[in-house]
């Protein structure tokens, strides 16, 4: 997720090139070869142009440019691309920023490209998944990977406090967490990093009640649901299961969960690849997977991940929409699986043998089919900061959980306020 | 051809160029500051409203806004005497006659300014680590208990000041270093032969001799302070709990996370006048100020 400095000052000379090479390109609007542009951001930036290279030599009538960008600072460079008129053609775009992007008019709605492809099929995607792209029934993108939260855990440790099994419900999980908190009080039984909001949203989904109304207007941090999800996280600390640290205060979650100083762990996909690479080796058969529990039974999970879209302001739409297809393609995306970890959107690519194989992945397949969408407003991740310093300023006691609820809420709102005017003047769809 | 104007030709290019990329800017962030201009106006200039000194009433009102000033504050009341009390002790060391090697401790002591802030700032967080770090290994040596320094609020800002301190106190060193080997050997010399010890000497030759320099850094470096971002950025990211949130980080948060490029214009603005009247306040307290 940190890419090198020296990224960032190659992407400056990038985006100069780019500069002057639109300045060509404009010149000559009858240019025989389209030049595609793609933003890719951090680890699948670099595995792509490999993936697109067949891609690239069955296709030699397009000039395919695929430039990378830090996930640090991809978000900034969007909005910035997106106001200074210098968009790429596609883009592969955090699920959680398509609201964003939406609002600022910059995206291609692809549905009747959707309807009319042999190869990019509705029905084969995780239904939480597809969601993710949608914005008022209008589909903006194409899911390409996805990421989503759920438990990793320390068998040996969970074996030792009496249980042979992952937790399936809160109430066994809590038994579980006890339990193994008994063993050495020195140690955690989980590690829920305070600087984090994604274990919180995750369980926060698993209510009824969702963060933000159907009118996508008013917040509704003060259900009795989301109380309940949020009782159950602070007493986690308040019982001394979970340390208070950000995970800037441990020396790193892998040599940390690797000495046992906590045994569960919520995270998404790309700890897998991590976990096989620095765990040491004494403990690496002592680990796996599990979907994350819900308040009664399995529960829900957050839609996450990224997809690949195209922008409205592309002259090049046909063009990119064949890179799109290609890239979802159940056989490409077993490949990129390989190459990255990536786990992929379509239920046909988890029946290939290089994934369906992968015993980590397993859970993840389970809780894909039970993913939801963190609320699609442009002020989401904004509000969700809000949570984070909330829980946190509760979990130090600076104030209880009640008022923490109130003013997340109050504060909730303030964010969303320009968007109830724009709604309710009707200039926003 | 009037003299009169003769001036104002040389100073054109100079003037024309601060017009353009200083004064125009303020200005057009002044105006910003006076709307909504957030994301959805980004999308659509229709969707931007002229909302007078709301965003300034707002800010007023908002108890982060205060938290972070308060933050501010903390951090300037703590950093700039420690500051500038370690940059004169060390002039002074450098300057004495029985210090040996003065360029290569020179060379060290300015060595924090020049190296980037990044790399310093992940040394310091080993350093301060509550488990592993050396500065509670060796406070635990001395029989206290280790400190969580980068996750109790308490004190979160107390290691921001040390790593801040280290980070800048060669450059207002240096100035002073300079002021001090500008004093007429003359005078210590003079005074000696009338029988003037250590203290006296500092007191009636150096401190007078320094004073302006001392207040031209002291300003200097109150401004500095008072524009707290990077230290916080890269060591605690505002945290624990908001505890070493400063203005500017909240004004970073506001315009370039959440494009509201209204508000974090407000937030400058405020931001503006807290060191324009900090430093009139500076100027007026000491009279003997050259400036």
């Amino acid at each position: 997720m940190t890419p090198g400095r020296s990224l960032g000052s190659r992407l400056v000379y990038r985006l100069l090139w780019c500069v002057c090479l639109m300045a060509v390109v404009g010149c000559d609007t009858h240019s025989p070869r389209p030049v595609v542009r793609f933003w890719a951001i951090g680890r699948e930036g670099e595995v792509l142009e490999e993936l697109l290279r067949p891609f690239s030599q069955a296709h030699p009538e397009m000039n395919l440019k695929i430039e990378r960008l830090p996930w640090t600072g991809a978000h900034a460079k969007l909005l910035t691309a997106v106001a200074g008129e210098s968009t790429p053609d596609i883009c592969q775009l955090g699920n959680t920023w398509v609201p964003e992007l939406v609002a600022l008019k910059a995206l291609m709605p692809v549905d009747g490209l959707v309807s009319e492809s042999a190869t990019v099929t509705r029905t084969d995607y995780f239904e939480g998944i597809w969601a993710t792209t949608q914005m008022r029934g209008v589909t903006y993108a194409v899911p390409w990977y996805v990421d989503t939260r759920l438990l990793f855990y320390r068998k040996d440790i969970l074996k030792r406090a009496g249980f042979d099994h992952p937790p399936k419900d809160w109430a066994e999980w809590d038994q579980q967490l006890v339990a193994i908190k008994r063993l050495n009080p020195k140690n955690y039984s989980i590690f829920l990093p305070l600087n984090e909001f994604e274990p919180m949203v995750a369980l926060g989904l698993q209510q009824a009640t969702p963060f933000i109304d159907e009118a996508h207007a008013n917040a509704q941090f003060n259900s009795t649901g989301f109380r309940n999800s949020m009782q159950f996280y602070m007493s986690l600390f308040e019982r001394d299961l979970a340390s208070k640290m950000t995970d800037q205060q441990i020396s790193n979650v892998w040599t940390e969960f690797g000495r046992g100083f906590f045994a569960f762990y919520i995270s998404g996909p790309w700890n897998i690849t991590e976990f096989k690479k620095r765990l040491p080796k004494e403990v690496q058969d002592q680990w796996s997977t599990a979907p994350l529990p819900g308040p009664h039974g399995a529960g829900e999970s957050i839609a996450g991940g990224a997809s690949l879209a195209i922008f409205k302001n592309s002259a090049h739409a046909k063009e990119a929409w064949a890179v799109v297809e290609y890239l979802s393609q159940p056989a490409v995306q077993e490949r990129f699986h390989e190459l990255t970890g990536d786990l992929p959107p379509r239920r046909s690519t988890w029946l290939r043998p290089a994934i369906a194989n992968d015993p980590y992945a397993v859970a993840f397949r389970t809780q894909l089919e039970r993913v939801k969408p963190t609320p699609r407003v442009p002020e989401w991740e904004q509000i969700a900061t809000e949570l984070r310093v909330l829980a946190e300023h509760v979990v130090l006691g600076d104030y209880d959980l009640d008022e923490g609820l109130r003013r997340l809420n109050d504060n909730a709102n303030r964010i969303l306020a320009k968007r109830r005017a724009l709604l309710a003047d009707g200039v926003l769809l | 051809m009037n003299a009169r104007f003769n001036g104002w030709w040389f100073a054109a290019p100079a003037v024309g160029i601060l017009m353009v990329f200083f004064f125009l800017p303020i200005l057009a962030a002044f105006a910003l500051s006076l709307t909504d201009f957030d994301i959805y106006a980004l999308a659509d200039i229709s969707r931007l409203r002229f909302i007078g000194l709301k965003n300034y009433i707002d800010l007023l009102s908002t108890p982060l806004f205060w938290k972070a000033l308060g933050n501010t504050c903390w951090f300037v009341l703590l950093g700039v005497p420690l500051s500038l009390v370690t940059s004169i002790l060390m002039a002074l060391l450098l300057s004495s006659a029985w210090v040996r090697l003065k360029g290569f401790w020179r060379t060290s002591l300015f060595v924090p300014v020049v190296t980037t802030l990044v790399g310093s700032a992940l040394v310091f967080r080993y350093l301060l680590h509550t488990r592993y770090g050396l500065i509670n290994y060796s406070l635990s040596q001395l029989g206290f208990s280790p400190i969580d320094w980068l996750g109790n609020p308490q004190y979160s800002m107390p290691a921001i000041v040390l790593f801040a301190v280290w980070k800048n106190f060669g450059y207002n060193m240096v100035i002073l270093l300079a002021a001090i080997q500008a004093i007429p050997i003359e005078l210590y010399e003079a005074a000696q032969l009338d029988g003037a010890g250590p203290w006296q000497r500092f007191w009636h030759i150096t401190r007078p001799g320094i004073a302006p320099t001392f207040t031209f850094v002291g300003i200097l470096t109150v401004a500095g302070y008072f524009q707290l971002f990077a230290e916080p950025y890269v060591m605690t990211q505002g945290g624990p709990a908001q505890s070493t949130l400063s203005v500017l980080y909240l004004l970073y948060d506001e315009g370039f996370k959440w494009w509201n490029l209204g508000r974090a214009s407000a937030i400058a603005f405020l931001l503006f006048l807290i060191i324009y009247v900090v430093t009139l306040l500076q100027r007026r307290l000491s009279p003997e100020s050259q400036l």
